[in-house]
């Protein structure tokens, strides 16, 4: 007897259920709409300072002080303009892409794997570079690239430019090593002890040192590779992996892992190595024979830009000689002008301005379908295809 | 008497007119009572888990990172046949089922020194003893757990005269920094099951000449078992979830959580990630569902 209600009842429930997941997924349906299309247009002309804004940034390029108080070119900023910064860093390309999808950020600083998927997914507006006093004066090389430019129209400020290093431990390496070999193929003489960046784009890395060894692959770009050649790349990572003591995408990760000896040798960058330096740290770096993968960085104002003014005027700022030199010293880059070499010395060892140099190194870009290097008979492998190659490879 | 009552008698204010109406319909008021607490339930509880159920079935643009939300099966089919899937599930398994047993074997002797012979003084001590790792940020015992199990950390230096070596970073040291983080929450509920169990018992034991062990096993272990499984199901949900301590100390180990992180993080690919949160939901609710007879949950 009292058993109907009940099993009525609980039908009723399940079917209340049913209704709302499918009343869901139409909501889902109805608001699931393109994103092109928001903020297409740059901004015509400036106006009052916000006080305030939100900046997204690798570690190091927003630095007021409070790392290391003589690095401070933040402050500088905030008593010119009046806009109070915020700062949050990210670790990889990938993290900036999700968090700008937040809208909480105004400006960001995109490396080229980052920078047309933000434009792509209109996270990203186009930037009116009449309103940026200091972009004449920036590297003609470095404006108008397939990262930080859309059919001619700017969306961003180019920052500077780098090179993935090499860095080793001295005592385990009394002689530097000169390929990427002891990484790959001699990774098991430090079982345990090698790192490497925790990023899909790290493939490249892998790419570039087959385009060196294998030549029978015929890998011309290594962010276009079709299967065969991804199949190669992810074969030599997961050989790599048995070697690896832990992947790393938190810098200062890196840093205590280099500085404890958890490890000795693996891909790194210059501001890492100058914060071990900094400590003491028996560590160098070295750019490979075989070339490495590198950033050329874009400063780019969300389309959702909530103190439009003072992203223009942190673009102008960080574009400007001084600070441009403080800011791409301390990453360990080279400048995106010749005036910012004025205000640094070391100009030359990052090969400022050298535009053949500047093509030795392969730029990180969003791998497409669509064969960057030319091909037309083959279709690439794109981003996706290696997100769940990286992922199998970590196991 | 009845005079003194008439007199008593309130007058009629919206207030205690809304009392009076309230009184009477206690529907009402039950479902007044409920709405706070039943709308924070449904909204952040179901609502979000719903999303979670409906976002599995949807799919992302690989390239601008854009959700596609027309229905689809692929994420669900991936994440069941995928083999790194299965690999990562067991590894994770295996973790919580390590991090379980061993506290569970800690956490017996601890508990029952603190419900059974320590002093009541002493048993003060104890449970603030045991309560105040939980002070400290979790982030923060995982990072220390790094700088002990690191190849110049103070692990080493204790275990090198004895010709040991610290186990580095990996899954040992994932599993003794779970273990570690997870204690408390497995000594509370073994301490507060034996606090219940009567001491009288224990004495009518030993007078009809049970040993120490005969009396542990026949008669406190089948009255602390729910109180024990309450403890297992904290250290068990909260390992299967956990990915912060794995990235921490377990070298190039992925956990289910890893890999929901980095589809949302870094792959950006909520659909998937919604699918592979799945599985330990699943495996929680098996769980859960296979504990439900030993009234362990009565303990929580």
């Amino acid at each position: 007897m009292k058993r109907t209600p009940h099993t009525a009842r609980r039908g009723a429930v399940v079917g209340l259920a049913i209704a709302s997941v499918a009343l869901l997924t139409a909501c889902g349906t109805s608001s699931g709409s393109g994103a092109s299309g928001a903020s297409d247009e740059p901004m015509a002309e400036l106006g009052e300072m916000e006080g305030q804004v939100s900046l997204l940034a690798w570690p190091g390029y927003v630095e007021d002080g409070t790392n290391d108080p003589s690095v401070d070119w933040v402050t500088p900023f905030v008593e010119e303009t009046g806009c109070k910064v915020t700062t949050k860093t990210f670790g990889t390309s990938d993290e900036a892409l999700n968090l700008m999808k937040t809208g909480d950020y105004d400006v960001v600083s995109a490396s080229g794997d980052a920078s047309l998927r933000l434009v792509a997914a209109g996270d990203v507006a186009p930037v009116n570079t009449d309103l940026i006093p200091n972009y004449e004066g920036i590297y003609p090389f470095l404006k108008d690239q397939a990262w930080n430019s859309v059919d001619g129209v700017p969306y961003g400020v180019p920052h500077g430019y780098g090179a993935n290093l090499l860095m080793y431990n001295t005592d385990e390496f009394p002689t530097a090593p000169t390929s990427w070999d002891v990484v790959f193929d001699k990774a098991s003489e430090h079982a345990g002890k090698v790192t490497a960046y925790d990023s899909p784009i790290y493939i490249a890395d892998a790419a570039v040192y087959l385009m060196a060894h294998e030549p029978d692959l015929g890998i011309e770009n290594p962010y276009s590779l079709d299967e065969e050649q991804l199949a190669a790349a992810v074969d030599l990572l997961k050989t790599q992996r048995e070697s690896i003591g832990e992947y790393w995408s938190d810098y200062l990760k890196e840093v205590q892992a280099f500085t404890t000896g958890d490890t000795v040798v693996g891909t790194s960058w210059q501001v890492i190595q100058n914060v071990l330096e900094g400590e003491a740290a028996k560590t160098a770096v070295v750019l490979p024979e075989e070339g490495t993968t590198g950033w050329s960085d874009t400063w780019m104002i969300s389309s959702k830009a909530k103190n439009p003014n003072c992203a223009y005027a942190w673009l102008d700022y960080i574009a400007s000689p001084e600070a441009n030199a403080a800011a791409t010293s301390y990453f360990g880059e080279a400048p995106s002008s010749d005036a910012a070499c004025e205000y640094r010395e070391d100009c030359e060892a990052y090969h400022a301005g050298d535009e053949d140099y500047a093509s030795q190194i392969w730029y990180w870009s969003t791998p497409i379908e669509e064969c960057l290097d030319g091909r037309t008979d083959v279709t690439c492998t794109d981003y996706a295809a290696w997100t769940s190659a990286w992922q199998e490879i970590k196991g | 008497m009845s005079q003194a009552l008439v007199e008593s008698r309130p007058r009629r204010t919206a207030m205690r007119a809304g009392s009076a109406f309230l009184t009477t319909h206690p529907r009402t008021r039950l479902a007044l009572l409920l709405a706070a607490p039943l709308f924070w339930l449904v909204v952040v509880y179901i609502v979000a888990l719903a999303l979670l159920l409906v976002t599995a079935f949807w799919s992302v643009d690989s390239f601008t990172g854009v959700i596609t939300t027309e229905f689809t099966l692929d994420n669900i089919i991936e994440v069941v046949t995928g083999s790194l899937y299965q690999t990562v599930t067991l590894r994770t398994l295996g973790v919580a089922l390590a991090v379980t047993l061993i506290d569970v074997v800690l956490a017996l002797p601890i508990a029952f020194y603190m419900a059974k012979v320590a002093s009541p003084r002493m048993q003060r001590v104890l449970v603030i003893l045991v309560l105040t790792p939980l002070w400290a940020s979790y982030l923060v015992k995982a990072y220390a757990w790094r700088s002990v199990l690191s190849q110049d950390g103070i692990l080493e230096w204790l275990l090198a005269p004895f010709g040991g070596h610290t186990p580095g970073y990996g899954l040992p040291a994932t599993i003794i920094t779970l273990s570690y983080l997870w204690l408390p929450y497995v000594i509370l509920p073994i301490y507060a099951g034996l606090e219940r169990v009567p001491d009288s018992l224990l004495e009518a034991s030993g007078d009809l000449g049970g040993k120490t062990w005969p009396t542990l096993r026949l008669v406190v272990f089948p009255l602390i078992l729910p109180a024990i499984i309450a403890g297992t199901i904290f250290s068990f949900a909260l390992s299967l979830g956990d990915y912060i301590t794995v990235n921490i100390v377990g070298g190039t180990n992925q956990m289910l959580g890893n890999l929901v992180y980095t589809n949302v993080g870094a792959a950006n690919n909520l659909p998937l990630a919604s699918a592979i949160a799945l599985i330990p939901i699943v495996i929680i609710f098996g769980y859960l569902f296979l504990v439900r007879r030993t009234g362990a949950l009565d303990n929580l």
